[in-house]
Parts: structure tokens; sequence; C-alpha cells
């Protein structure tokens, strides 16, 4: 089943190649959770035209410029904002949005936590790699204790945000956290945010090889991956992790899932009985 | 032809700020974005009553950045967007609407000016936002800025400025001040509002061809509606005219100067002012918003009692109709320029004005407005003055 989607799937169908080559440097993280977005809008079928991709600034925010959509790249912290206005104008469009975790949880956390609770029907993907790639490797809201960037020399002291408790908390309707190297559960869980009726918010832990690795002696791209698979379980799907690793026993899967009525929905609901109330009175 | 005026009831009590709100409804706004402040507060409200009859949206958000970013967002989808607010949240909406200007999508953004810096005074009248008007967004870039004068003004300027910014694809600013924002006045909507609709023009054509930045000969780049299959990148990286980031030389120059340009080779649509004995003019009294109704007063008065006065009142504040007024100066003595605040108009106007001119300025930052008996004051010292 996961063979057959596979062959079917060519990312470059999905991709301005005409860009190439892309910025991103190799063994990036955000590369493969744009394979997996791109492998989940293959499978769902959504065309190109109804697609619209709203990013934010960051490396994680430019890599919507090579999706084969209508794609729009943002202010820094912004991109939910946007995604807004865009979606309550274009019901009719597939509204994803990509950031960062200094994007959606530092300037834009804002934002962030107003999405959630307005529950409108987005998809927002937060690039989580514990750092500013961008700028150059500074200290980001998700870089844990006691790693080195570039603004926290001794390194960090400062408590880390749980962004999936923070969007389960601010009233998102679906939250769920992925790693890169789950791709095809990443895909999955990509796939069913996107097909979720409301505001949907993925955490994917991404790794930025080049310049937060290189300066915390993380490894490689593949040694990053791996580390990432020891400390996130997958309860969801079963995919225990094994020994020489010790899990940290971060969730990863869906985490929230509920019902509670998509914003426009609410609206449409509340203007009705409005209306029938005062053809009652 | 689709025509801006269509309510019921014509002759309407209308307080300055309704007014804007129903202006844009005229104009075909459909979507607000807004945050709540004072004195411009009245402005979402009357949006929030009137855009669910016409099918359009309303949405406060959880700040002015925000409000912004939505306007800008739902404009990208293809529906006519304003904001609304005053000095704190102007300054918060700076970036985005720098990014609406270099990305050339049109939207309305309002600011009833409030007193400043900061917080300043909420409920008190000011004209401090001139220069931010100008150069509120960081870099060059395009920008239009009206001002009305009375509320039947503000109506007429919103249904304006969405006709500017939809057909020039550039961010319009309305600059009202607090005292005509909460006038209320009587307009009659029948003799009001009754201009042609603009409309954006969309791209069409085989998509595959299709450069979303290209150079046109009014300047002024078809858009691309998503959804149409043209799949364009938007971006406020400085773009090539396929849209996407370019950092060479030769296409920033040319992206800069096609945006700056555009405003330009428009210049005479865009630019809007109006004229009181003028001709023989000694003392040429420039003014805007609030205080040209003073001066428009004051001139009436010095000319009653033989003063060759004169008021040039500037509807289009950015650009500034610079020819037009050079010409007017040209021939005065004097050019004496009352604002509320602490001299920035002059600026421009000095500018503009031969070496020979003495340009006066007459300040008011105490949250009054300046009246008329002050301006006549003026003219009068300017004349024995000569
Ligand atoms: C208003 C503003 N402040 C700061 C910046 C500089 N800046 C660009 S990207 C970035 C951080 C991006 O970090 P993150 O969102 O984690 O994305 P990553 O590059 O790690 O994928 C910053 C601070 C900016 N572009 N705009
Ligand atoms: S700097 Fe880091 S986040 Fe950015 S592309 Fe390189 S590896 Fe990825
Ligand atoms: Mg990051």
């Amino acid at each position: 089943m996961i063979e057959e989607s596979r062959q079917k799937f060519d990312i470059r169908n999905n991709l301005r190649t005409e860009l190439f080559p892309h910025f991103m440097c190799p063994g990036c993280g955000h590369g493969i959770a744009l394979r997996a977005l791109l492998w989940a809008v293959h499978e769902l079928e959504i065309s190109k035209d109804q697609l619209a991709i709203v990013s934010g600034i960051g490396c994680s925010g430019r890599t919507g410029a090579y999706i084969d959509a209508t794609t729009i790249h943002t202010t820094h912290g912004r991109p939910l904002a946007y995604a807004t206005g865009l979606k309550l104008a274009r019901p009719d469009l597939e509204v994803i949005v990509i950031t960062g975790d200094g994007d959606c949880l530092a300037i834009g956390g804002n934002h962030l936590i107003h999405a959630c609770r307005r529950n409108l029907n987005l998809t927002c993907l937060m690039l989580n790699n514990e750092t500013y790639g961008m700028t150059g490797g500074q200290v980001s809201p998700t870089t844990r204790n006691e790693r080195f960037t570039t603004t926290t020399p001794l390194g960090n002291y400062e408590p880390v945000f749980d962004a999936c408790a923070l969007a389960s908390g601010a009233g998102a309707s679906m939250v769920g956290r992925e790693i890169t190297m789950h791709v095809t559960a990443l895909k999955d869980l990509i796939k069913e945010g996107i097909s979720h009726q409301g505001f949907t918010f993925l955490e994917i832990l991404s790794d930025c090889t080049e310049i937060y690795g290189r300066k915390n002696e993380l490894g490689e791209s593949a040694e990053m991956v791996l580390s990432q698979k020891a400390e996130y379980r997958s309860d969801s799907y079963g995919n225990q992790v094994e020994e020489p690793f010790q899990p940290r026993n971060i969730g990863t899967g869906v985490l929230t899932k509920n019902d509670r009525t998509e914003y426009m929905e609410a609206c449409r609901l509340h203007n009705q009985s409005k209306q029938s109330g005062t053809a009652n009175s | 032809m689709n025509m801006a005026n269509s309510h019921e009831n014509k002759i309407q009590n209308l307080q300055g700020n309704h007014a804007c709100a129903l202006g844009a409804i005229a104009a075909g706004c459909r979507f607000f974005a807004g945050y709540p402040i004072t004195p411009s507060s009245e402005i979402a409200e009357r949006m929030a009553l009137e855009l669910p009859k016409v099918e359009g949206t309303f949405i406060q958000m959880e700040d002015e950045i925000a409000s912004m970013g939505a306007v800008v967002g739902a404009s990208i989808g293809g529906v006519k967007a304003m904001t609304a607010t005053s000095g704190p949240g102007f300054s918060l909406k700076q970036e985005n609407l720098g990014y609406a200007a270099a990305t050339e999508v049109p939207c309305v953004i309002i600011n009833v000016m409030r007193g400043g810096p900061s917080t300043g005074m909420p409920t008190r009248p000011a004209q401090g936002d001139i220069m931010q008007a100008r150069w509120g967004t960081h870099g060059d870039h395009p920008i239009i800025v009206l001002t009305p004068c009375s509320v039947r003004e503000i109506y007429e300027l919103t249904i304006h400025a969405f006709n500017l910014s939809e057909s020039l694809r550039v961010p319009v600013l309305v600059l009202i001040d607090e005292v005509i924002g909460h006038l209320i006045e009587t307009i009659d909507l029948s003799l009001t509002g009754t201009q042609a609709l603009a409309e954006r023009r969309w791209a069409s054509g085989p998509p595959k061809d299709f450069k979303p930045y290209a150079m046109t000969e009014d300047g002024i780049p078809p858009m691309p509606r998503p959804g149409d299959g043209y799949r364009t990148h938007t971006t406020g990286l400085h773009h090539s005219e396929s849209g996407f980031p370019t950092q060479n030389p030769a296409e920033v120059e040319r992206f800069i100067k096609r945006i700056l340009g555009k405003l330009e080779l428009h210049r005479e649509r865009i630019e809007n002012f109006e004229t009181l004995e003028c001709e023989d003019a000694e003392c040429l009294v420039v003014a805007y918003g609030i205080t040209a109704r003073a001066a428009k007063r004051a001139v009436k008065q010095a000319r009653a009692e033989g003063i060759k006065a004169g008021l040039f009142r500037p509807v289009t504040l950015w650009p500034f109709p610079e020819e037009a007024f050079r010409a007017l100066a040209a021939g005065a003595a004097s050019v004496l320029v009352p604002e509320m605040n602490t001299g920035q108009l002059i600026l421009e106007i000095e500018r503009h004005c031969p070496d020979a001119t003495r340009v006066v300025p007459l300040n008011r930052f105490d949250g009054e407005p300046i009246a008329p008996v002050q301006i006549l004051k003026k003219i009068k010292e300017q004349v024995s003055h000569d």
C-alpha cells in the first residue's frame, strides 16, 4: 500500500523545479517535511490551483516558494494572520501555513493562540528545528537547555515551550507531532490534519544540521534524526523506540482531536439562529 | 456601470467614522479586519453591522499587526479589504503595510489621528501622522494618502481610496483627524459617491507565460487571482517580473523604479486639491482636514476685510500636488501653514516655495483644534509685514 503510493508520487510534479537548486543545506529536515506535505497533498488529490501555501520568514518559510501552488511568503511571524484573511475571503481554497519555531512561537505567538482559539479551517505546519536557522542559529523558544546557539554562547538556560500543549490549551481542534524520520507517518498525519475541519496545528521535529547541529556537535543529519527518534515515541501507531536509545516519551502522532465547530461554520450557524430568532419573535 | 451609491435612506445625519464605513461598503469593500482603538472604533463597529448584510466578512483580530496581515491576505484572495486604526495601532500596521506596497496588493487603511507620540491623547484631535503616513514603513515605497475635511468628503474619499488602490495596486491611506471622524453632519447620499467603481484588472491569458510583475504600459501589472490557474508567488523580498526573489541589481532597480514610477505615471489622477481665492493671494494658507475648515473661514473673513488671502487645500497629501501648488505659491509673498502638530507638512511646503517666499508655521499640539481667529490673526501679521 505504502509502496504503491510511493511509486505514484513523484515530488517533482508538485515542485517548481525551475527554481532549483534550492537553498536548503544538505541534510536539513525542512526538505523532508516539504516532501511529506507534498506527498499528503498528492494523496488527497488536492488540485494545485486550489492549494494556497502561506509561509512566514525563516528557512521554514522559504520552502513554500518551491511548491507549485499559489504561494504567499509573508512577514516574520504573521503567516497565520494572512492565512486567516485569505481563508475567510476564499473558503474554496485549501490554505496551509508553513512556519518555524521562531516564526510561530516567538514573534508569531499571539497569532498562534488566537488561530487555535478561533478554530478556522487552516492547517499549520510548524517546522521546529529548535533554533533560528535563517539568521544564523540564535536561541529560539524551543531551544533546549544547555544547547549552544550564537546568542547563548554559554548554553541555553531559558525554559522551552511545548508547542503542542500550547496549541491544545489554546483550543486547536487538532494537534499532532511527528519527526521527519517517520516520513510516512508524517505524511499520514498531515493528511489527517488537512482533512480535519477546524484548525490543525502540527509540530514537525526538523533539524538544522548545518548550524545548530554543528554547533552542538549533534552529528550529521542521520545521527540527528536518530537521536530524535530516541526521544519521541509514537504511541498512536505503535512504533516503539528501541535500545540503545532511552525514550523521553514525548508523544507523537495525533495528540488532540475533537469536533469543536469550525469558525466559519460557527459563524453561519450563529447567524442562522439569530435570523430565525427574529422571524419567530 | 457599477455605481458606488445604493443606500436606501439618502439623507442622513452621519458621524464621520460611520460615513467612512458606509463609503467602504458602497465602494465594494467586503472584508474588514481591525482592532479597537479610539477615535477610530466606530468604523469597525459600523463595519461589523454592515458587512453581514452584504455577505462580507468582519473580523476583530488579536492586534493591529494581525489585522493588517488579514487584510492583505483577503485582498490577495480577490476581495476588496480595509482596516481602520489610530496612532499606536497605525505604528503596528507599518510592516505589513510595507508588504502590501512591495507586493502591490490593493488595500485601504484608515487612520483617525489622535494626539501622539505613544498613547498620547486618545480622545483629542491632532494631525501628527503626516510624515508617518508617508514614511512609516521602512524603505522607499509607494503610498497614496488622502485627507478629508468633512463627513461628506470622508464618504467620497473612502470610495475614491478603493478606486485608486484597486486600479493602481497601491495601499491607500485615508488620514482623518479626530474632529472630522467624530463630527456629525447631514449628508445627502444621493448626491454623494456617485462616481463609478474601479475594479482590479485581473490576469487573463495563458498561465504558462504569465509574469505577475511584468512591466506594462501603465506600470500596473494585472493581478493573478488564486484558483484561476496562475499559481504565482507573492513575497516581500525584492522580486523579479516572475515574482520570485532576486538580488540581481538590474532587476532590483527595475522593480523599485516601477513601483514608485507608477504613481508618477498616474499623478494627474491621484492628485487632488481645492483652492479658494488663490489667484491674486498675497498670503496663501495651506491647510488640510479640520484645520482647512478653520482656514477657509479665516480666508473669507480676511477677504471681507480687503486682505488678499487664499487657501490651498491638498486633498491628496501624498504624493503632494506639488506642481499645482508651485504655480499658486509663485505669486504669494507668504505661505502660512497651520497644522495640529509641531510642523510636518510645512517641510514639504518649504521644498516647493521660491526662496523669496516667506513660509510661516502656525502650530497647535495641545489637543485643541486651531481656531479661525488664530489663522486670521496670522494672515494679518503677514500682510502688514509686507
Ligand atoms: C520583523 C522581523 N524580525 C526579525 C527578522 C529576522 N529573521 C528572519 S528569519 C528569523 C528566525 C527564523 O527562525 P524560525 O522561525 O525558527 O525559522 P527557521 O529558519 O529556523 O526555519 C528572524 C529572526 C525578520 N525577518 N523580521
Ligand atoms: S540553516 Fe539550518 S534550517 Fe536553514 S536550511 Fe540550513 S540546515 Fe536547514
Ligand atoms: Mg527554527
